[in-house]
């Protein structure tokens, strides 16, 4: 049941957006409501992932390997370890929500857009659970192009920048990901299975590569990944993208897209180089201190208030990369709640801003205040999806970011107490930007005629929020139902690395 | 499990009811008993637990109730787990005793107001963190709790949300909210720190291992533990509202009174108290912390106490106050006197509940005025308030044999005992001035001519809900004392310590680490005491004898000391010079530097130059492309030809 749950997790958006586009253009309820029904099967069929994942086993579960390339050895494969298994379902999870999100506010072009919508579902779903660098790479660049139409058709203002600058940036590294996927299938001919893009034989052949060759794959598999974090400094192109893309577009490139560039860390960097991982984690981590530093005093001078959570993305994925290169089970585990975690609680700020620029068409601070008085109900809201992403123990932003913390402080790569202490500070770097947001745009009196009249939330959107409030809260309090599904996996990664750091003698003289 | 556990679990279910379902209820009545009603079971079963383990031997009167595996990764496993002992049992006793009293006294003071029920759900989930705070058994659940009433501070100072208000430097009620919070968690990072480092060394955070190991692991004086100890300390500074964390304090004031009373007076502000009793044995093992927290503590209690004298809104005062006493109790820690400071825990949250409720009551009857300068004779308006509010301020006055009394003068005696001559001289300056500014307080309010509006304001006693907690406390105020009489006094009498006595075995370890100070100082310490009481009286009558008859007299010694009375009137300007030093500086730099600069110029710079670099050169190279044939032969030709140079070339050498 798992394997086809999981082909029909991956396949279904694909086949929704066929059906979309096959869906006369004014029929505009119709392209909705097939949408809809499209995602929220996906959840659910993705839930069925759970009754047959094995817990207790680091294998990859659900595995399917057939042929698709051979002359490049380069196969559909496609399988799930806990790490994608929480990644899939945030993703099933997050795209109901984000459709509801654009239900009313996607005017234009709708047929276009939903069906963009779901295909950008199918590569994302992809990109977790392909065991085939060639096929990765496929997902990887299918997400580029309806990303790139979703900010640069439905965006605000200054879209078409925002859109080219997403599209060139992210080109960029993933072409020299290219370039590594090729070099290091060559190594499969040194080692006498031939030229191979299957993920698992390039885990037992790539720690034995040379290592001044480990360490340019190593770096142009990272640089890659950090673009998509995006880890300081390569987030340029993240708040120019987050302010000019729709809600639904800004909800599921916080949420999701920028988590492709943390699994890209775990799965091929610490999975394949562990030697390269453990000799870098220092200074990848220097950049990581410096991002949650960086990233939360320059959100907290933002005035646009999407802006502001777009710099707090970098500030709370400087954490993810921080418990990645912590490479202790505390770490990486903290880093992958945090994943989900992120997910949750910028989504739903997102949500949270989107519902405010829909009525007010504007995200300047300065516009609101005293909003509370007219919308009590999204006060609520807006301060849990706050609170989540201030760290507030017993909801789920805190959990991921003491482990990440309490891994990289123990740290035997890092050795060194400062990188912890240092982003702890972030903590209160945190507070001061979101409180200070929060309390010029809803304390204080309703002076501005504008706001005097705004609805409270309607019906579709407390109910995109409601959902994301019980994982919030589940994950703060029982983190352990979901961190116990990649912990096995989690393990047997930093095993390995510290299997070759410290039982293997290096091989270098 | 155990019954004990559903401590908690009480002002939690009325949190969700009343949160949830407030609005809908829609009656204040029932609004009111479910929130206070959730207290009062949580307060009885904190009875039913207490006399349990009154029953039991007092080495085996512990126990935990494991709820469940909360965080897990790798090696770090944390439990949601109460531990119920005598220190965390006398807490929940005095959080959720007065807790439900001012519930109660809030059915009536909150009374009219449009987010009624709002304000009740937020006072259950304040019991509810506080509760998990101490009777946590490990620190992480502490900081569960630690961090939740600050979330539960922070909603409730804000709580009238928009409302002015006029602190330091703020404007809105929103605003005194998020300072304290962020001021928090400036201490709370402290204490992350110590749990990082706490974990590292003994890969738990449990108190009850962790008070185990540390005396094996560590000796007196070790850096490691003097380094923990003070991280601990900065987040209990934060907390409890001392040098250099305290200036959230008076601007949380801003919240509804019986805010004031139950979290910035008798509950909440106690937390680093309680957490620096939980792990006396790591504050024993490192001297240089003890003095570090008794030298704070002492000075917090002098300089707050001072700014005090000056101030003229009412709640203003009783928040200096109460930053003063934490001052007190935090010097008793120093010293190694740890029952000393739970006691002054104690008698404090009674007589300063009682005061701020006493305030409540006034504010309620004078139409939300609060500056003392315009009140004046109310006590033949509000008997009852007037007269429980002059039991508290003889009580902090420490006027003998009220509860006051005995807990200060415990503190002062060790303060002289196991401290120095300087560390007690201070500390009876800072007990004359509370007298004094508590006196100032009473005859400004109740005493002298009416000097109110009486076309606009008719002074009116409160509603029963409102006085009858007022009288419990005062009851409180007056005989919980008897609770911890000090040997001195008790032994000829035969009146045990009771307090001590219950306390003993949660600090027996961590005193075997403190200096001890033996021998027979029986006329010493009656002498010291009798000075104390001197100076207290004597503060009385100087306050008395200046402002009973209203303020001009003080307007006169005001003006005669124009400095001295700026410096205070001005908080020190500590708000200023933090402002000044830390906020501006660093708001600059990431607006002008970081962000236009560092992401603007350089980064953004670089790329979006590199992108026209590459478009200048396709430029360039695209003229190339001229789409004549000729052209392209022609290139061919030089290529061909210079390739052909390039082969031939050295073989023509």
């Amino acid at each position: 049941m798992g394997v086809s749950a999981l082909l029909a997790t991956i396949f279904l958006p694909l086949a929704g957006s066929l059906a979309v586009m096959l869906i006369e253009r004014s029929q505009v309820k119709a392209i909705k409501v097939t949408t809809l029904v499209m995602t929220v099967i996906t959840f659910l069929v993705s839930l069925l992932l759970l009754p047959g994942f094995d817990r207790t086993s680091t294998a990859m579960q659900f595995t399917i390997n057939s042929q698709w390339i051979p002359a490049l050895d380069a196969g559909f494969r496609i399988g799930i370890d806990g790490t994608s298994l929480l990644l899939v379902l945030l993703t099933t999870f997050m795209m109901p929500i984000a459709i509801l999100a654009s239900w009313d506010s996607i005017t234009k072009q709708t047929k276009e857009y939903y069906a963009l919508m779901l295909m950008l579902q199918f590569g994302m779903t992809g990109v977790f659970a392909a065991l085939d660098t060639f096929l990765f790479y496929v997902f990887w660049e299918v997400i580029l192009i309806p990303m790139y139409f979703i900010i640069g058709i439905w965006g605000g203002k200054d879209r078409i920048y925002a859109a080219v600058k997403f599209f060139l940036y992210t080109l960029a590294g993933s072409l020299l990901m290219l370039v590594a996927i090729i070099w290091l299938g060559l190594y499969g001919v040194e080692a006498g299975v031939g030229f191979t893009a299957d993920l698992m034989k390039l885990r037992m052949i790539a720690p034995a590569i040379p290592m001044d060759v480990q360490f340019w794959l190593f770096m142009a598999f990272a640089l890659a990944f950090f673009i998509k974090v995006p880890l300081f400094p390569f987030h340029t192109w993240l708040p120019d993208a987050h302010v000019q893309a729709p809600t639904a577009g800004s909800v599921i490139l916080a949420a999701v897209l920028l988590k492709m560039g943390t699994y890209g860390l775990i799965r091929f960097n610490l999975e394949l180089f562990p030697q390269t991982s453990a000799e870098l984690a220092g200074p990848i981590s220097v950049l990581a201190v410096i991002g949650i530093i960086y990233g939360a005093l320059v959100a907290m001078v933002q005035t646009d208030i999407k802006k502001l959570v777009a710099y707090s993305s970098v500030s709370h994925l400087g954490f993810v990369v921080l418990g990645i290169f912590s490479i202790t089970v505390e770490g990486v585990q903290g880093a992958v709640i945090q994943m989900v975690n992120h997910g949750l609680s910028t989504g739903m700020l997102f949500l949270c801003v989107g519902v405010l620029y829909e009525r007010r068409h504007t995200r300047e601070i300065g516009d609101y205040g005293g909003i509370t008085n007219v919308m009590p109900r999204f006060a609520v809201m807006f301060a849990i999806a706050m609170f989540a992403s201030v760290g507030l123990p017993g909801l789920n932003g805190f959990v991921g970011e003491f482990f990440t913390l309490i891994g990289a402080f123990r740290s035997p790569f890092l050795n060194n107490w400062a990188y912890a202490i240092i982003s702890a500070s972030g903590v209160i770097f945190a507070a001061v930007y979101l409180l200070w947001m929060f309390q010029r745009v809803m304390f204080g009196t309703n002076n501005n005629p504008e706001n005097h009249h705004l609805r409270d939330l309607r019906t579709i959107e407390y109910w995109q929020l409601v959902p994301l409030v019980i994982f919030i809260v589940w994950l703060g309090i029982a983190p352990r139902t979901f961190m116990d599904l990649s912990e096995k996996s989690v393990q047997a990664a930093v095993g390995k690395v510290e299997f070759y750091k410290f039982s293997r003698p290096s091989q270098q003289p | 499990m155990n019954y004990a556990a559903l401590i908690p679990l009480f002002p939690l279910i009325g949190f969700l009811i009343v949160g949830l379902f407030g609005k809908r209820i829609n009656s204040e009545k029932l609004v009111g008993t479910i929130a206070s009603s959730a207290i009062l079971m949580s307060f009885i079963t904190a009875v039913a637990t207490f006399m349990g383990l009154l029953g039991m031997p007092a080495e085996e009167r512990s126990f935990t109730s494991t709820l469940y595996s909360w965080m897990a990764a790798g090696s770090f496993n944390v439990n949601i787990a109460y531990q119920f002992d005598q220190l965390s049992i006398l807490f929940t006793l005095i959080i959720t005793g007065i807790g439900f009293l001012i519930h109660v006294y809030s059915v009536g003071y909150m009374h009219g107001d449009k987010s009624f029920s709002r304000f009740f759900a937020y006072l259950n989930l304040f019991v509810f963190m506080m509760l998990n705070l101490v009777l946590a058994d490990n620190f992480l659940l502490t900081f569960l709790g630690w961090e939740g009433v600050g979330l539960a501070s922070y909603l409730l100072i804000g709580f009238w949300y928009d409302r002015k208000f006029d602190g330091s430097h703020i404007t809105w009620t929103g605003d005194a909210a998020k300072k304290a919070f962020i001021v928090n968690r400036i201490g709370d990072f402290g204490v992350l720190a110590a749990m990082f480092m706490l974990f590292n060394q003994f890969g738990t955070l449990e108190y009850a291992q962790i008070n185990k190991l540390a005396p094996a692991v560590w000796g007196v004086g070790d850096t490691a533990v003097t380094i923990i100890t003070l991280l601990l300390f900065l987040g209990c500074t934060g907390k409890s509202a001392q040098i250099p964390l305290g200036v959230w304090l008076p601007d949380a004031m801003a919240g509804p009174t019986p805010v004031s009373a139950l979290i910035h007076a008798a509950t909440m502000v106690t937390s680093g108290i309680f957490l620096i009793a939980r792990t006396n044995v790591l504050f024993a093992l490192s001297p240089t912390t003890m003095a570090v927290v008794a030298g704070i503590g002492i000075t917090t209690a002098l300089f707050a106490g001072f700014v005090g004298l000056v101030q003229n809104d009412i709640k203003k005062v009783l928040a200096y106050s109460t930053v003063s006493q934490l001052g007190f109790m935090f010097t008793a820690l120093g010293v190694g006197a740890f029952t000393a400071g739970v006691f002054h825990v104690m008698t404090h949250a009674f007589f300063k509940a009682l005061l701020f409720l006493g305030s409540g009551s006034v504010i309620h009857g004078m139409h939300e005025e609060q500056d003392i300068q315009k009140m004046g004779g109310l006590k033949k308006y509000m008997p009852i308030t007037y007269r429980t509010f002059l039991i508290g301020t003889l009580a902090i006055s420490g006027i003998p044999f009220l509860s006051g009394f005995f807990s200060k003068d415990e503190i002062l005696w060790f303060a002289f005992l196991n401290g120095s001559p300087v560390l007690w001289g201070v500390g009876v300056a800072a007990a004359f001035t509370t007298a004094f500014y508590m006196w100032r307080l009473t005859s400004l309010t109740f005493d002298g001519e009416e000097r109110f509006d009486h076309h606009h304001v008719h002074p009116h006693e409160s509603p029963k809900t409102m006085t009858i907690p007022l009288i419990v406390l005062a009851v409180l105020s007056v005989f919980g004392g008897l609770l911890g009489v000090p040997h001195v006094l008790g032994h000829p009498l035969h009146i045990p310590n009771l307090l001590e006595h219950w306390l003993e075995p949660i600090f027996a370890v961590g005193t075997t680490y403190l200096p001890k100070h033996t021998g027979d100082h029986t006329t010493l310490e009656f002498l010291l005491m009798g000075i104390s009481t001197v100076v207290a009286i004597s503060a009385i009558f100087l306050a008395r004898s200046i402002y009973s008859k209203g303020t001009e007299r003080a307007a006169g010694i005001a003006a005669k000391f124009g400095g001295i009375y700026k410096l205070l009137w001005n908080k020190y300007w500590v708000d200023e010079v933090y402002n000044g030093a830390f906020v501006a500086p660093i708001l600059a730099a990431s607006r002008d530097v970081l962000w236009k600069i560092v992401d603007v110029v350089v980064i953004d710079g670089i790329i979006n130059g590199s992108a026209r670099a590459v478009g200048a050169s396709a430029g360039v190279l695209r003229r190339m492309q001229t789409g004549v044939a000729q052209n392209y032969a022609l290139i061919m030709m030089v290529g061909i030809v210079a390739f052909i140079g390039m082969v031939l070339w050295p073989l023509l050498r």
